[in-house]
């Protein structure tokens, strides 16, 4: 049942907020072997379930809704499946939260993912590692990995929040079979979010269908003065595609997944021309890996053992303090990028790297901007392969884990918005076909999944 | 540009990391595949280029200078308090 429809019959009466949430919540804990959450937040989601019950008014009222474990909650544990963070409990509600409380939504826990969004497998968390619902010998794809692969399985309307830096709703959305939609850069407010690179981080929802996230992104959305970088612009209305381009240099992947991609674009009925993205596509992944890397390194400088999270008595001078509980309580691939990222801001290496990836995401923002021109939207794979299984992903090198983002790299960078779609099936895995947009063009992306959603 | 056993010393204390010998050598052809990936920005042209800090221009943003009532229960996280304030290590 859709989001909408089920909305509807919490207002009549004819179905109980409560009655969900308690089904929901059994349903979790069935699928407990799956590692999809983190926590269930089962007191809130049963205090929640009554006032929808007792008062159904909200657009999502009764509306079971699970959150990334990057998005704050007041009183309930949010760690980004981190252990430095286990035990933290948020004194307030990311904006986000606050909005699907306000729209009647109940909150019914944090979902697992890789650790401050590190990962494109979800394989980097420190809790246990999610399982694909299709074939529990592969990946979800990360980092929302626990929020696409609940979606996929439950069997109750719900939609999940998850959150993308460089492809992190996209990609387990693709390996997943589900849909997500990574909004403009600045839509949502990134308040209460734990941040990974606050140039890049944008908050989005997963959901089995197109209806569900537009529901969603509508209600999230908007400006907040606790986030100075969210927009003070609405979405643009028209919703029209007259004409797609196809980027040329992502269809070098295995035919299977090729052929799915261009049969789906082909039931669109629109018309489309194969364009080349010569920089977007060369140069994305560096530039989009050494400013994520850069800002991670300065934004997890705060996990030092005071305020909150991991913490021993401070008996220590100060550095050696810090470092100790850094070096306990951070796992290998957060030192790896908190190293890298240091050193690419470092004096002598700063302009080298830093200022140069920098500069090379305005020749990818002008790319994209001398496309948006021509076309409505852009088209490629979500992600060149399907769903690997957990033994492939264990022979991989840290440089080979972040080539796997060379398709999503791109519209991350640049803050453009995009829609990941189930394309069908290879191998009995799904692969996902991803719409780009123009700034807050989110309706054409809407559009474009609505109608092959019905096909 | 590579990163040797010095530089990753270095960098690692300024994080503050401690890092093994064994991390280390794992973690040193690790590094330099990547910083390999990284440099072939070189071959980007970007002399004329101002550099993108945000996707979209970002305006300054202000709020009027005025106190706000502070969250009391932020001191619920952390055991290392004293009265009103949290206690940390000894700077000097």
């Amino acid at each position: 049942m859709k989001a909408v429809e089920y909305v509807e019959k919490i207002k009549s009466g004819e179905l109980s907020a409560v009655e969900t949430t308690k089904a929901v919540i059994k349903e979790i804990k069935k699928l407990n072997d799956y590692n999809y959450f983190n926590t269930i937040s089962e007191s809130l989601a049963l205090e929640l379930a009554e006032r929808a019950d007792k008062n159904p008014k909200g657009r999502l009222a009764g509306l079971p809704v699970s959150l990334k474990d990057d998005l704050c909650i007041k009183g309930v544990e949010t760690t980004c499946s981190s252990n430095i963070l286990k035990g933290y409990k948020p004194t307030f509600n990311a904006s986000v939260v606050e909005k699907l409380i306000n729209e009647g939504a109940v909150i019914i826990g944090k979902t697992n993912q890789d650790t401050f969004g590190f990962g494109s497998f979800n394989v980097n968390t420190d809790y246990k590692i999610p399982k694909n619902p299709l074939d529990t010998t592969r990946v979800t794809g990360g980092s929302s990995g626990g929020a696409a692969g609940f979606t996929a399985l439950t069997k109750f309307p719900h939609v999940a929040i998850g959150e993308s830096t460089g492809g992190s709703i996209a990609a387990p959305c693709s390996f997943c079979g589900v849909t997500g939609m990574t909004p403009t850069y600045g839509l949502v407010s990134r308040y209460g979010l734990i941040d990974y690179a606050n140039s890049l981080d944008k908050i989005g929802p997963i959901a089995k269908n197109v209806e569900d996230l537009e529901l969603v992104l509508d209600v999230i959305k908007g400006n907040d003065k606790k986030d100075s970088t969210s927009l003070n612009e609405d979405l643009k209305n028209d919703n029209k595609v007259k004409k797609i381009g196809l980027i040329k240099e992502t269809l070098n992947v295995d035919p299977k997944i090729k052929d799915l991609v261009l049969k789906k674009l082909n039931e669109t009925g629109i018309k489309y021309d194969i364009v080349s993205l010569p920089t977007i596509t060369k140069s994305s992944l560096s530039s989009y890996y050494i400013i994520a890397m850069a800002e991670a390194s300065t934004n997890l400088a705060k996990y030092c053992g005071m305020r909150y999270g991991q913490e021993e008595k401070v008996n220590l001078p100060f550095n050696e303090y810090f470092s100790n509980i850094r070096t306990k309580n951070f796992n290998k691939e957060i030192k790896r990028r908190i190293i890298l990222g240091t050193f690419t801001r470092m004096a002598g290496y700063r302009d080298a790297f830093y200022l140069k990836a920098m500069k090379v995401r305005t020749l990818v923002i002008e790319e994209y901007k001398k496309t948006f021109k021509k076309y409505d939207l852009l088209v490629s794979p979500t992600m060149p392969i399907i769903a690997p299984k957990f033994s492939e992903v264990n022979k991989l090198k840290p440089k080979d884990h972040y080539m796997m983002d060379i398709m999503t790299v791109g519209p991350n960078l640049a803050g453009i918005p995009h829609i990941s779609l189930n394309a069908g099936t290879y191998n009995k895995m799904p692969v996902g076909i991803m719409f780009m947009g123009d700034y807050l063009n989110e309706k054409k992306l809407f559009n474009i999944g609505n109608g092959l959603q019905d096909n | 540009m590579k990163i040797d056993r010095n530089i990753l010393q270095g960098v690692a204390s300024n994080a503050r990391l401690r890092l093994s010998k064994k991390e280390e050598d794992e973690l040193l052809p690790q590094l330099n595949e990547i910083l390999e990936i990284f440099s072939e920005l070189d071959k980007v042209k970007t002399d004329k280029v101002e550099p993108s800090f945000q996707p979209l221009k970002a305006k300054n943003v202000f709020r009027e200078d005025k106190t706000e009532k502070c969250n009391e229960d932020m001191l619920s996280n952390t055991k290392n308090k004293e009265d009103r304030y949290f206690r940390g290590p000894k700077a000097i």
